[in-house]
């Protein structure tokens, strides 16, 4: 993946919560169109990763670029808004707001360089949303608020989606719905980064894929490589 | 057949009109390990809070070795030798490993418990019990140093330094590494068959229930819609329907293997 | 019948007034999750700057024009407080933030007094609303019935601004989660002071309504916020809808509780703020709050007692002081006396907070009721000194187990809330009933027995109920009961899933604390020789929680540190400076900001930063992964 056509790269990024380093030298980069799986186990560093894109946590050191734009400094909301959306891990869904008005929080104009999404399109996407507009976020079933909380970040019409462990915590017939919307993004031109630590679900959708251990990158390379390398696999996701 | 430690009958719950747990009945039994799965939503956790007396019974009844618990709080029927842990490990983040387990013992103790030192009146029990669950070497380090993993397992710990008869586990894997969560689970399942401790739990991740479980119950909005050994549950045509899928998203090699075994 | 219909209107009238003040706290605290200390600062403000700009402008509309640029104004100034201050502390615990809008608060009230001088001050009448209308035969003044329909046309618009603008629905969504909102592109920067300057606009619009009713006096602000706080804890915090159905309840059990007994309108407010919450520990329409950070238990090391050298060291201080006599002068033992005694009521404070987690705004009430229940046993029974010293503790004790059985079915700022308003009803009660009390005259001639009574021996006296209190409470700290209680704190699902009764451990603990506080409290009064209401007033709550900040909330006995430096620097600062209000609220909101866990606490944590990475080698270095939230 050469540098010119990379959505996302990331150098030499180190982060950190109080005193306490999580992330050591963390560099990877997503390219267009691409679905990039991150993988490794509870505590490896995945979603303090995600944060650290979105500027979530306490400091962070290092390069993010996204779309050729040094983004590391920005507040939150700025790198929201330069297209970055992110699908936080524990869903986060507003309980209080019914999913319309969820989805209302999420809106930002449309962009360029990005497909534009509607509360309409987003409800032939999830049709089960279509069925529950008025129905406040608190009340759906875990399956139903992870498809709310993908919608409300489109809804930011992003042109790269952090999917942070989508299947987690999903029975499995929903989680392979989840894939067949991720691929149904994929085919409207995102690009997507995903946390996993379900590698079943991960090999469904990803073109390539990084493993993260103790802060570290331990491995990098396409889904297929990660297949043959029972080695790597062992080590890090051994089930 | 001996009597079931744990028997649930007609155990139902509503919030607000909508049927949380309706007409769930099941039994368990010494040294027997129980999987509760089900899609999210689908009354797990209410059913399981309701045994733990967490949640107040709506309806039906609960009897824990033989005794009615319907009313009693969680603080009572931990005494009736129910020992739990929870979905977040729920440990004393403050605390080093060994006064976790202290902790537990210091809340046996009677009256207002001024006098003495906590610390030095539970420290060979407290240290049994780490022994028994791998954890010795920790019992000085601060809670707050230690991996999840290793915090899952004191709050193994935790709950069976009450010498439980009945451990409830909600999710134990949440959170795990797929490595830790093997580890975790077959030290539970050992500890269970050594002790006849009965284990009642719920799961999401299918390569634990189906390597570990000895039975399954599988809910959904509300019902149970099947239950019985793991391989049966797993070729249900109705399981695999609302909650299984097509078996792309888990081991389903691994899963047929024990079930051949 | 008539009377009924008038006092019910005259009800309705305060209702809203009372419901303008206290709604703008409920929408800040929903966002922002800070309990704004100086909300009842800026309704006192709002009442001023209305008195002097309806001084200058003329006729109805000027009238007018001046309570809202009032509003206005007081609410840019909250615009820029929100910007300067309340920006820097949003992640520091609740304790904290309500510790410095409290050090606002005490800045407000010294700039008032600078600006508009001492006097109460008397507002016009609203120009056409200045009659009466006749209703069954008895007058309303015209104003109440407009401030009747004010109030209910103020829930609506606020309601149609949260559900029908965009702007409304970003403000619910930040309510629940405002990180999320951020991830999803919204600047919540504004939001956040968008929020705060209505909340104050509210507030001062509340303020400055006031004026053709009531004189403008200094008292304004504290009065007014006891009275919000019960109405939003019984309405429950964050919502609008409950605050205007507790301003309701509240203002008309006054209403008709003045017809059957005045005065005892307090007593009344306390018992329907009981009945509700046990009933409805959430208020009315609120619910229960996660309240995200918490001081103890993530930032706390593991406790351990002394070590042979510590004590050792802490031998020698003892020794050192109690050679003090051989040092000091009446003067400097006097000062030295009122340290210890401020020793004491620290340490009873910090081990409710610090291995309690209970976060307490009105540890005076056990000061006070020991001073006075010492004072009384004196002045009433005639009991000497140290029957009276055993009966302070005892009155501390008798109160905490009334209002602990109360608060300890709360928790967070809930609890804090509450033991506010029950330190402002003792203290109402100590003011107002003035054949026992004697009133705002206080209590005279409470001196210690003749033993006791030169200045060596009643510093000794201190420093032994001192030394002994802190032993004890320390000792507590690592007894099954303190395991307990730590135990609650830092897991109450765990602690009740091993048989720990959260209620129980946390209302013993409360008993405690009181008892102690009762202690220091009787020897405060035989140290002063007297004793006034101020004993109880919510600045002697403020600083037992600062000499407690000071020493650091996550260690075991650093207020005994923090109660000497704050005690000595106090005294200099009184003999110092007249405004010593304004420089001790500078000095409070100056420490939360710069030491947002405590002085001992801040220079440990800068101390153990370094220690943790040399400790465990980068490269091992394990991320603390316990997740922060529950799921579901």
């Amino acid at each position: 993946m050469s540098a010119a056509s990379a959505k996302l790269e990331v150098a030499a990024l180190n982060s950190f919560y109080g005193p306490v380093q999580i992330l050591f030298d963390v560099g990877f980069s997503v390219g267009r169109g691409e679905v990039v799986a991150l993988l490794g186990r509870n505590g490896a560093g995945k979603s303090t990763t995600f944060k650290s894109l979105m500027g979530l946590v306490d400091r962070r050191e290092g390069a993010i670029r996204f779309e050729a734009e040094d983004i590391a400094r920005l507040p939150t909301y700025e790198i929201a808004r330069r297209g970055l959306g992110y699908v936080p891990e524990d869903r986060r869904v507003f309980a209080e707001l019914t999913v319309e008005e969820n989805l209302e929080v999420g809106r930002q104009p449309a962009r360029g360089d990005a497909a534009t999404w509607t509360p309409e399109r987003l409800y032939a996407l999830f049709p089960n949303l279509a069925e529950m507009r008025r129905r406040p976020g608190g009340q759906m079933s875990g399956g139903e608020q992870q498809m709310l909380t993908i919608s409300r970040t489109l809804m930011g019409n992003p042109s790269l989606v952090l999917l942070d462990e989508p299947s987690e915590g999903l029975a499995p017939k929903i989680i392979e719905q989840m894939a067949d919307a991720i691929l149904a993004m994929k085919r409207e031109g995102l690009s997507i980064l995903l946390s996993e630590q379900n590698l079943h679900f991960a090999r469904l959708i990803s073109d390539r894929a990084y493993i993260l251990e103790k802060g570290r990158i331990r491995f990098s390379g396409t889904v297929a490589e990660l297949e043959a390398n029972t080695a790597v696999r062992d080590q890090y996701l051994a089930v | 057949m001996t009597n079931a430690l744990l028997e649930v009958e007609h155990l139902s719950k509503s919030y607000g009109g909508v049927h949380a747990v309706e007409d769930v009945s099941f039994r368990l039994f010494a040294g027997e390990m129980l999987a509760l799965i089900g899609p999210n939503g689908a009354g797990k956790s209410t059913c399981f809070n309701m045994v733990g007396g967490q949640i107040p019974v709506g309806a039906g009844r609960i009897r824990i070795t033989g005794r009615d618990t319907i009313g009693l709080s969680p603080r009572q029927i931990f005494r009736l030798g129910v020992g739990r842990t929870f979905q977040v490990a729920q440990v004393f983040k403050s605390m080093t490993v060994r006064e976790n387990v202290e902790t537990v013992f210091a809340s046996r103790d009677g009256g207002l418990g001024f006098l003495g030192r906590a610390g030095s009146a539970h420290r060979t029990a407290a240290e049994e019990v780490l022994a028994l669950t791998g954890m010795a070497e920790f019992a000085k380090r601060p809670c707050a140093d230690m991996a999840y993993g290793d915090v899952k397992r004191l709050e193994l710990a935790m709950a069976l330094a009450n010498d439980p008869k009945l451990l409830l586990m909600d999710e134990p894997a949440a959170g795990m590494a797929p490595l830790e969560r093997v580890e975790l689970m077959a030290l539970t399942a050992r500890i269970a068959r050594e002790r006849q401790i009965g284990v009642l739990f719920t799961e999401h991740d299918m390569d634990v229930v189906f390597a570990h479980a000895d039975r399954m119950m599988v809910l959904n909005r509300g019902r149970l819609i099947a239950e019985g050994a793991p391989e049966t549950v797993r070729r249900d045509p109705q399981v695999r329907a609302v909650y299984l899928g097509e078996g792309l998203v888990y081991d389903q090699a691994a899963a047929a293997r024990r079930a051949d075994a | 019948m008539a009377l009924y219909v008038v006092q019910f209107l005259t009800g309705l009238a305060n209702a809203s007034s009372l419901f303008l003040a206290a709604c703008g706290l409920s929408v800040i605290f929903g966002v922002t999750r800070i309990v704004n200390f100086a909300h009842g600062a800026f309704y006192m403000l709002g009442a001023y700057v209305a008195y002097s700009l309806t001084q200058r402008l003329e006729g109805g509309l000027g009238f007018w024009a001046g309570i809202l640029v009032a509003a206005a104004v007081v609410a840019l100034v909250g615009a820029l407080l929100e910007m300067s201050l309340l920006r820097r502390i949003y992640r520091a615990p609740e304790l904290f933030q309500l510790l410095a809008t409290f050090g606002v608060t005490l800045m407000v009230e010294d700039l008032v007094h600078l600006i508009w001088g001492p006097q109460d001050l008397v507002g016009p009448r609203a120009p056409g609303l200045d009659g009466a209308v006749t209703v069954l035969g008895l007058p309303v003044p015209t104003y109440d019935l407009l401030l009747i329909v004010l109030g209910p046309l103020v829930l609506g618009a606020l309601w149609l601004l949260m559900h029908r603008t965009r702007w409304g629905v970003l403000v619910r969504a930040a309510t629940e989660d405002r990180d999320m909102v951020a991830a999803l592109g919204v600047n919540q920067k504004w939001l956040f002071t968008g929020v705060f300057t209505l909340g104050i606009f509210l507030a001062a619009f509340g303020g400055a309504l006031q004026i053709p009713r009531t004189a403008v006096t200094h008292q304004m602000d504290l009065s007014i916020i006891a009275e919000v706080f019960v109405v939003v804890v019984i309405g429950g915090l964050g919502s609008i809808t409950g605050a205007f159905l507790a301003a309701v309840l509240i203002a008309e059990l006054n209403a008709f509780g003045i017809l059957v007994l005045p005065g005892i309108s307090l007593v009344l407010m306390f018992l329907v703020m009981a009945v509700v919450l046990v009933i409805r520990p959430w208020g009315f329409l609120g619910k229960p709050i996660q309240t995200g950070v918490k001081t103890i238990g993530e930032a706390t090391r593991p406790w351990r007692p002394w070590s042979p050298a510590t004590s050792v060291l802490v031998a020698a201080a003892i020794l050192l002081a109690a050679l003090m006599p051989l040092l000091l002068g009446s003067y400097g033992l006097s000062v030295g006396a009122q340290i210890l005694i401020a020793v004491v009521f620290a340490v009873s404070l910090q081990f409710q907070m610090s291995t309690g987690g209970l976060d307490s705004f009105g540890h005076a009430a056990y000061f006070g009721l020991g001073a006075y229940g010492a004072a009384l046993a004196v002045e009433w029974s005639g009991l000497p000194m140290e029957a009276a010293l055993l009966v302070g503790p005892l009155a501390g004790l008798a109160g905490a187990l009334v209002f602990g059985w109360f608060c300890v079915r709360l928790s967070g700022v809930y609890f804090a809330m509450l033991t506010l308003a029950f330190a402002q009803i003792t203290w109402s009660v100590a003011f107002q009933w003035v054949e026992v009390t004697g009133g705002d005259n206080g209590i005279l001639g409470v001196w210690p027995s003749d033993w006791a009574s030169s200045p060596a021996a009643f510093y000794w006296l201190t420093l032994a109920v001192a030394v002994v209190c802190v032993l004890v409470l320390r000792h507590l700290v690592f007894s099954p009961f303190g395991y307990r209680l730590r135990a609650v704190r830092d897991s109450t699902v765990r602690a009740e899933a091993i048989g720990i009764s959260r209620q129980r451990t946390q209302y013993v603990a409360f008993a405690v604390s009181g008892t102690a506080a009762g202690l220091a409290g009787a020897l405060f009064a035989f140290l002063k020789g007297s004793i006034f209401p101020d004993v109880l007033s919510i600045p002697t709550s403020i600083d037992a929680l600062v000499m407690v900040l000071l020493g650091g909330v996550a260690t075991v006995s650093g207020s005994v540190v923090g109660a000497i430096v704050y005690t000595m620097a106090s005294i200099w600062l009184m003999s110092a400076t007249d405004l010593s209000r304004l420089v001790l609220g500078a000095v409070i909101v100056f420490l939360v900001v710069a030491f947002p866990q405590g002085i001992v606490g801040s220079l440990a944590g800068l101390v153990a930063g370094p220690l943790e990475r040399w400790r465990r080698p980068a490269g091992a270095a394990r991320p603390v992964a316990l997740p922060a939230e529950g799921r579901q």
